[in-house]
């Protein structure tokens, strides 16, 4: 398998991978270099449009390019595409259900040294408030591929996050993968660890870590944070009765949220949540941040244990 | 414009000024004041300069027209219903749990309706992306676009105007109604946005003035839009709010505020009035 490769790197070569299609248009505002729809760029330049630094006009431009039969990827960061945006993301393009896509890249805190203002930390909770937008949060550079096929292959706005960090590789690039649809890593029986984006390694990491404690723990990628898979989670609550999300998010309105929305009303469990816990970011090495915010690997697997205990 | 033809958009806006009474009137909401300022407009555009067709409304080289304004729906609705794009009689269901005219224009319920809009300058950033489609595309349909004096207060207005004249976006006709007020009163009181022609014409646009209910004047700022090349236009309508009624003219406070019963069968009567006065 391929190295370590950011996200957005592969949101980028999926743009340009698919980019054929002559609905395709691609957007940006000041950033394509940093979200990766330069490539798209230097290959369709007739189909690049940059808006300038000006994100609310970059979704109602969006929706409005849709309205006439295009599919628009419309990038920037995700604090600004979610943030600044938002209400141009629910008026122009939710409320519609147009076919525009949001390419949000830099999210969470692994962006690292630029700070709490650039870091997203609540995007998912904004984005996923909002009726008719699906969500993906994929966790490399394969799942980040599927995330742009099924946005296009998916009618109606997508919200599709990336991370600017680059990150090892979970999955082979012949995986199948299915919108909407969770992925078992490895089965377990005592606690289910449920992570989305650049957890899910951690995820992995914790699982051998409570390995070594006799603790037989299922690891579940949930990339598609809406519309969430409610079979897969069941079953986790069901077959091995305590749940430990991980996320880089706040714990207010992101995955664990999702997961605690379904389990709490179809098969009450214990959901225990890693994520940030009501804090905004700061700058630093993005490692030595993750270690800061209890993004880890050892604080998964001590929530695992924690949820196992309130049985 | 020969003056039969002068006579028969003075008859249509006011059956479509009728409507907007009798929809908000049912609806007990809604915004008649600036509706009633833009209506002679949009009587021009559906009746006389757009490419539409009500059996097609989704025809991909369909002109377009987005009411950035989007609490004038009553106006848009009237106009689409006149042009038949609806039953006239569906307009009083406006604003109804169980009615497909919402509140503010909403594109997958209303034929006719090229863009859902409601919160204030969304809308003309939407138009932009159309005349970019049809750029991209190669298509010759225009994109029209109704802004409210007030709307221009909105950062978003900007950013739009900017990226319109970046990708001379000539395609792009929009109309500022200029009635001078807004919810809390004159727009010079409450954020002066004047001057406007000035402002559009530093961000690159072609402009021009004209009296918002006087058809020749339309028509020829339409048509010298249509001869430049390579900037948006934009046409600086200057209209009397609540136009056509007398005791709604100029007045902010019939910004929002539906006619009560009696208030429509008092200004009814003076349309027709009017009406009967056309045909003498
Ligand atoms: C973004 C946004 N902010 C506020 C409103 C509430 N609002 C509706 S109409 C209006 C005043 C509009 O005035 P103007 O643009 O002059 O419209 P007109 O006089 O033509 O009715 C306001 C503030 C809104 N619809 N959207
Ligand atoms: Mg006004």
């Amino acid at each position: 398998m391929a190295g370590n490769i950011a996200t957005r790197a592969a949101y980028g070569d999926a743009l340009v991978e698919f980019g054929s299609d002559e609905r395709i248009i691609v957007m940006d505002a000041d950033l394509s270099k940093s979200t990766k729809t330069d490539g798209f760029q230097k290959k369709y330049p007739d189909r690049h449009i940059n808006m300038g630094i000006a994100e609310a006009n970059l979704m109602c431009t969006a929706a409005g390019l849709a309205t006439c039969g295009k599919i628009v990827f419309a990038s920037s960061f995700a604090v600004f595409a979610a943030g600044r945006a938002f209400e141009q993301v629910r008026n122009s393009i939710c409320y519609p259900n147009l076919n525009v896509k949001i390419g949000a890249t830099h999210a969470g805190i692994s962006v690292g040294e630029d700070g709490a203002s650039h870091q997203a930390i609540e995007d998912i909770a904004i984005m996923r408030s909002i009726p008719n937008i699906s969500i993906i949060s994929p966790c490399d550079a394969a799942s980040s591929r599927f995330a742009v096929k099924a946005a296009i292959e998916n009618d109606g706005p997508f919200y599709l996050r990336f991370g600017r960090l680059a990150v090892p590789q979970i999955y082979d690039e012949n995986t199948k993968f299915e919108f909407g649809k969770g992925m078992v890593l490895k089965d377990g029986t005592d606690v289910s660890i449920i992570a989305n984006g650049l957890m899910v390694q951690y995820a992995l990491e914790a699982a051998k870590i409570l390995a070594e404690q006799d603790i037989n723990a299922r690891v579940i990628d949930i990339h598609t944070i809406k519309p969430i898979d409610r079979d897969i989670i069941i079953k986790a609550a069901k077959e091995t009765g305590c749940i430990v999300t991980a996320e880089e998010h706040t714990i207010m309105g992101g995955l664990g949220s999702a997961v605690a929305e379904v389990v709490t009303s179809e098969y009450p469990v214990p959901v225990k949540m890693v994520g940030i816990e009501d804090k905004f970011g700061k700058s630093g090495n993005p490692y030595e941040l993750l270690e800061i915010y209890g993004l880890t690997a050892e604080n998964i697997a001590a929530k695992a244990i924690e949820s196992m205990q309130m049985l | 414009m020969e003056q039969k033809e002068i006579l028969s958009l003075k008859k249509t806006a006011t059956n479509i000024r009728k409507g907007i009474l009798r929809a908000t009137c049912s609806a007990g909401s809604g915004h008649p004041g600036g509706s009633l300022s833009i209506t002679d407009i949009m009587t021009y555009l559906y009746f006389k300069e757009m490419n539409i067709d009500p059996k097609e409304p989704k025809n991909p080289d369909r002109d377009r027209f987005v009411m950035s304004k989007g609490h004038c729906a009553p106006v848009l609705y009237s106009t689409l219903a006149e042009r038949g794009f609806f039953p006239v009689e569906d307009l009083e269901t406006l604003r109804k749990t169980d009615s497909y005219l919402e509140g503010h224009p909403h594109m997958r319920t209303v034929p006719g309706v090229d863009m859902s809009t409601g919160s204030l300058a969304q809308g003309m950033s939407a138009a932009v992306g159309m005349a970019l489609a049809g750029k991209i595309d190669n298509k010759d349909y225009r994109v029209f676009v109704g802004l409210g004096d007030g709307e221009l207060e909105e950062g978003l207005i900007w950013e739009a105007s900017m990226a319109a004249a970046h990708y001379k976006l000539d395609n792009m006709i929009c109309f500022v109604d200029y009635n001078g007020l807004q919810i809390d009163g004159k727009i010079t009181d409450v954020m002066n946005p004047e001057p406007i022609a000035d402002k559009f014409e530093a961000f690159g646009w072609y402009v021009q003035s004209i009296d918002a209910h006087d058809y020749e004047q339309i028509e020829k700022a339409i048509e010298n839009a249509k001869n430049q090349k390579g900037k948006p236009n934009m046409i600086v309508a200057h209209s009397i709010k609540g136009k056509g009624v007398s005791f709604m003219e100029g007045q902010a406070g019939w910004h929002g505020v539906a006619p009560k019963p009696e208030e429509r069968d008092r200004a009814i009567a003076e349309l027709d009035e009017y009406l009967a006065s056309l045909d003498a």
